[in-house]
């Protein structure tokens, strides 16, 4: 639905006079109009001038260690899946659906496999992709050309310490050159876990009624944890934990539309920060790991390993969150008021038993649907959302902390993502093409 | 004799039925009388319904304390999802009573389907119940409770911010 009241349209040219988001430097000032959460015109935009045009995250390496080994899940909508080929070991993405008339050629979520055949027909491919099978292929007067039916690769694919993405424009830049300074951050979570991670078995599929950057927002945001989350700071202090140090840091843009914010926090974290809440059975083996990481990368670096907790975003939707577990999340819209939300653990593979018992629970507490603080987000996006219809109101404000040195609690953060993305998004980011 | 002869499935249906009612109610001091202080609580995650609390991924894994601090947490005014609370209706059905490996406890499996009911919103959660429940002098205590959800995901629910 439409916010903008006024009937007037905005002329060729118009873009700095009416845009939706509003960077004012000299007032100090950043707002985004709420049209850019509601519009349909501004989602379709969305799906063609970003989600199609970004590096985009697919999975992770540890879930196809073995060749053949393979995951379907969509990417911005579109089906593909994720298949680690047996010839050439290589990850293989392709589009999911049969080159012959369309039909979805893997049809399980997870699982491991020599050839997908399309039950439809019962053309066959191989994990690299070629068609190997085609029953009757006499009935082709021309003969089929095999090579050039084979299943349809996603046009890149490249991955970075495990992160695996891919993205639909051929012609975007390579990945290391795309993740800029988010390439240290994710050094920072993958060496402290020890350089060999994996995603725990569970993963948190939901959704809800909002517009998809509002969670985005909310992954990197310092500033409602006080608030919204009351019950789970409760939580913890009837378990023990002190909460006076409280939550401390600051927001760093780390180029491309990437941001993080990197506090201290008063829980204790796996690796490897002990809080008695941990256990004295834990503590030497937390003592240890943090040795370790000293020895190996010093002691500055060990130290933001392993007590300094960061909310990454990877520009546009994929969510990095090693606060008291790590958490990897993708964010994507099906209609301008619903998001899609799948969300993972990822952990060190070689981790101790009872490690991994308060990674699992220190994730499962705060994080996910059934946890003491993610349905509350949900909550409030929704309640956003809700506010948005009334229309009385054109303006979100973003303001909070421009001017200063951006801490943790203010939005820098999200002003670096709404700054590429109107930079992305370019005439559709006016208020006369969001109707 | 073994525990599960001594007691019929009516009378653990009733006690089921009477767990739901407290659930439905929102008396939720009360609901959690009904557990033993070495209980848990689980909810595997949708993709994993045998999700082993130990090295999975599960939504909730709750020790009493933890079960305690969802309940104080859910009567407060601050779990914005639960604020103001959700009409459920918790169903019981297709109840089989077995023996369990402990001596003095019964398992139970049940399906379920638990309706919510909130500002517009209908949501419904189907799965199945597996218990273990105790006998003692004063009636029944809940060791373990676990919900194995049959959805294949979370979307059409968005999350579950109440008790199952």
């Amino acid at each position: 639905m439409s916010i903008d009241a006024t009937t007037q349209t905005a002329p060729a040219g118009d873009v700095a006079v009416r845009p939706l988001v509003v960077d004012d430097q000299v007032n100090q000032t950043f707002r985004v109009h709420r049209s850019a959460m509601t519009s349909p015109d501004v989602h379709r935009a969305e799906i063609e001038r970003i989600f199609a045009k970004s590096w985009l995250y697919v999975g992770h390496e540890s879930e196809i260690s073995n060749p053949g080994d393979f995951v379907r899940r969509p990417l911005a909508g579109r089906p593909i899946f994720m298949v680690r080929g047996v010839d050439s070991g290589n990850i293989n993405v392709f589009h999911n659906s049969c080159t012959h008339r369309g039909a979805l050629v893997c049809r399980q979520d997870t699982g491991s496999a020599k050839v997908f055949s399309c039950f439809y027909h019962a053309w066959s491919f191989d994990t690299e992709g070629r068609l190997k099978g085609v029953p009757d292929r006499d009935a082709y007067a021309g003969g089929l050309k095999f090579d050039e039916l084979g299943l349809k690769r996603v046009p890149r694919v490249e991955s970075y310490r495990g992160f695996v993405f891919a993205s639909f424009d051929p012609e975007i830049v390579d990945l290391p050159t795309y993740l800029a300074g988010a390439k240290d951050y994710i050094d920072l979570v993958i060496d402290g876990c020890g350089g060999n991670v994996e995603l725990a078995r569970g993963t948190n599929e939901y959704s809800f009624t909002a517009n998809w950057k509002l969670l985005v927002e909310n992954s990197i945001d310092g500033y409602h944890a006080q608030s919204t989350h009351d019950t789970y700071f409760k939580y913890l202090v009837s378990i023990g934990t002190d909460l006076q140090g409280g939550v401390k840091g600051r927001a760093v843009a780390l180029g491309n539309g990437h941001a993080v914010i990197e506090y201290s926090a008063p829980w204790g974290r796996p690796v490897a920060k002990w809080e008695p809440l941990f256990g004295e059975d834990a503590r030497d083996e937390i003592n240890r790991l943090r040795a370790d990481l000293v020895s190996r990368y010093g002691e500055e670096r060990a130290h933001a390993m392993s007590e300094v907790n960061r909310n990454m975003l990877i520009y546009p939707n994929l969510i990095i969150n090693d606060i008291m577990a790590v958490t990897v999340r993708t964010i994507f819209p099906s209609a301008p008021d619903r998001v899609d939300v799948t969300a993972w653990q990822l952990a060190p593979r070689d981790e101790l038993p009872s490690l991994r018992q308060r990674r699992l629970d220190s994730f499962l507490t705060f994080l996910g649907p059934g946890g003491f603080a993610t349905p509350d987000d949900v909550e409030a996006l929704e309640s956003c959302q809700q506010g948005y219809a009334g229309g009385g109101v054109e303006w979100n404000d973003i303001s909070r902390g421009m001017g200063r040195g951006p801490m943790a609690n203010d939005e820098e953060q999200m002003r670096v993502f709404w700054r590429r993305w109107q930079q992305q998004m370019g005439s559709a980011a006016e208020r006369a093409g969001a109707r | 004799m073994t525990a599960a002869a001594t007691v019929s499935r009516q009378q653990v249906e009733d006690f089921l039925y009477a767990e739901a009612a407290l659930l439905d109610a929102w008396s939720l001091d009360e609901w959690l009388d009904l557990f033993d202080p070495d209980a848990k609580y689980e909810v595997p995650c949708n993709d994993a319904p045998d999700g082993n609390p130990d090295t999975d991924l599960l939504l909730i894994d709750d020790d009493y304390t933890r079960l305690k601090a969802r309940v104080v947490r859910l009567n407060s005014r601050r779990a914005h999802r639960e604020y103001p609370h959700s009409r459920t209706n918790h169903q019981i059905f297709n109840v089989r009573v077995a023996d369990p490996d402990e001596p003095g406890e019964i398992a139970v499996t049940a399906s379920f389907t638990v309706w919510r009911f909130r500002g517009g919103k209908t949501s419904c959660y189907v799965g199945k119940y597996r218990y273990r429940i105790r006998l003692s002098g004063t009636g029944f205590r809940i060791a373990f409770k676990r919900a194995e959800l049959d959805m294949s995901d979370l979307r059409a629910v968005s999350d579950v911010a109440i008790i199952l």
